[in-house]
């Protein structure tokens, strides 16, 4: 319990990619839905893929889109332009 | 004392619409674009035949030999509806008049060489016309057309070509101080120079071809998919080479806008295919046909554009279409 991380997102429209391609990349994830937001708990590491992303939203991606709908996140951040991990101890 | 704050909570019975629900499965949510396209295509109880075609219903799906269980499967990738699609094309407009003002403003078209712009007078500012025939030819499938994902498209894609014409016609206006006597020129050109007429001939046979989903093959992907890479791609290559950057600055939208239409064409592509063989082996008939008469259309403009290095040109274009086709799943 205390290795996991979380990410939490608006629970609107716009964001329901990014919660997809979360919840298809990351197989030990478990969704916590409010009707404001939701939580995503995963154990260790966690990661939003732009390609994932992409293919559920469309259109061209910049992970960087993610803080619009970011409510919060446990856990230390690495991100490159591909990837945006939430992991502990990077 | 403590006091214990209890959270209840309380879960809709239903996630949205029955007819989104059977399409979707039971407690997925639909996004805005589903429910704007999914069961909107009227489909029984029409009150009276079309006094203009008797043989069939208003809105029917014989219309083209292409057959779906669904027509609401041509899901559109870009997920586009009205709002998103406005506001979308509204950013890409802001950016584009932009960059007209920049130009206009700083004369920076009028340095271009002579023998330049005398090319784009001669291939660039006709297209106005075959961009007018896409959108006519968008505007038959709109109308005849069965599905709302195909029929709201392809009436969105409409404008959007209009939209190409416009920008077109500005770009051939600018070259010589907003002249519309140049626009007459070009009408010319398009009537009776001799390059131009396989083109004509090619627009003008489209806009009379009855199956709205072979006119979908045709026009959005075999005359979009080599007109759009010749001209603002390796023509504005050459014309960027040979100082006319600022070319490659009006066109901005052009060049956007047909990788990003390309994806949705390619989808609707792949997704009919995959219904039926027949279906696939439509497509991949229609494809056989037509391509040899825009690479015919093509070769003589090409020729003028790329001082006689033409059939390579639109050899390597049809080779990348071909490619797209392909990863559609269609064997060409």
């Amino acid at each position: 319990m205390a290795d996991n991380v979380f990410i939490a997102l608006q629970n609107i429209p716009d964001a329901q990619p990014i919660i997809e391609a979360i919840v298809e990349d990351n197989p030990g994830a478990v969704v916590n839905e409010t009707p404001g937001m939701v939580k995503i708990d995963c154990p260790g590491r966690l990661v939003v893929k732009r390609e994932t992303v992409e293919e559920k939203i469309g259109r061209a991606f910049d992970l960087q889109e993610l803080h619009i709908n970011l409510v919060s996140l446990g856990g230390n951040v690495d991100e490159d332009d591909d990837e945006f991990v939430i992991a502990w101890g990077i | 004392m403590s006091i214990d704050l209890k959270t209840a909570s309380i879960d809709p019975i239903r996630q949205t619409f029955d007819h989104l629900a059977a399409k979707l499965g039971p407690d997925k949510k639909p996004t805005r674009y589903h429910e704007a396209n999914w069961g909107l295509q009227p489909q029984l109880n029409f009150h009276y035949r079309p006094t203009w075609e008797s043989d069939k219903n208003l809105y029917d799906p014989s219309r083209t030999a292409i057959v779906m269980a669904d027509f609401d499967d041509l899901v559109d990738p870009r997920q586009y509806y009205y709002g998103t699609w406005t506001i979308q094309r509204g950013k890409q407009q802001d950016s584009q008049e932009k960059n007209f003002d920049f130009v206009e403003g700083r004369g920076l078209l009028n340095g271009l060489d002579e023998a330049w712009k005398e090319k784009i007078r001669q291939f660039v500012t006709p297209m106005r016309h075959v961009a007018w025939g896409a959108n006519t030819n968008n505007s038959y499938i709109g109308a005849y057309g069965f599905g709302a994902p195909i029929t709201s498209a392809c009436s969105m894609h409409m404008m959007d070509e209009l939209g190409v014409a416009q920008y077109i016609t500005r770009i051939g206006l600018v070259l010589d101080d907003n002249d519309p006597a140049r626009l007459e020129a070009a009408k010319d050109l398009w009537m009776s120079d001799a390059k131009w007429q396989p083109m004509r001939a090619l627009v003008e046979e489209s806009m009379v071809t009855k199956d709205w989903f072979e006119l979908f093959v045709l026009q959005n992907f075999l005359i979009d998919g080599t007109v759009h890479p010749l001209v603002f791609d390796r023509f504005d290559r050459e014309v960027v080479a040979h100082g006319g950057a600022v070319f490659s600055m009006l066109s901005e939208f052009m060049a956007d806008w047909y990788a990003e239409s390309a994806r949705w064409v390619d989808a609707v592509l792949k997704r009919a295919a995959a219904e039926s063989d027949a279906n696939r082996e439509l497509i991949e008939g229609w494809i056989a046909g037509w391509t040899p008469r825009v690479q015919g259309a093509l070769l003589p403009l090409a020729d003028f554009a790329l001082d006689g290095r033409g059939a390579e040109t639109v050899d390597g274009i049809v080779d990348d279409l071909m490619a797209r086709a392909g990863k559609a799943g269609l064997k060409v």
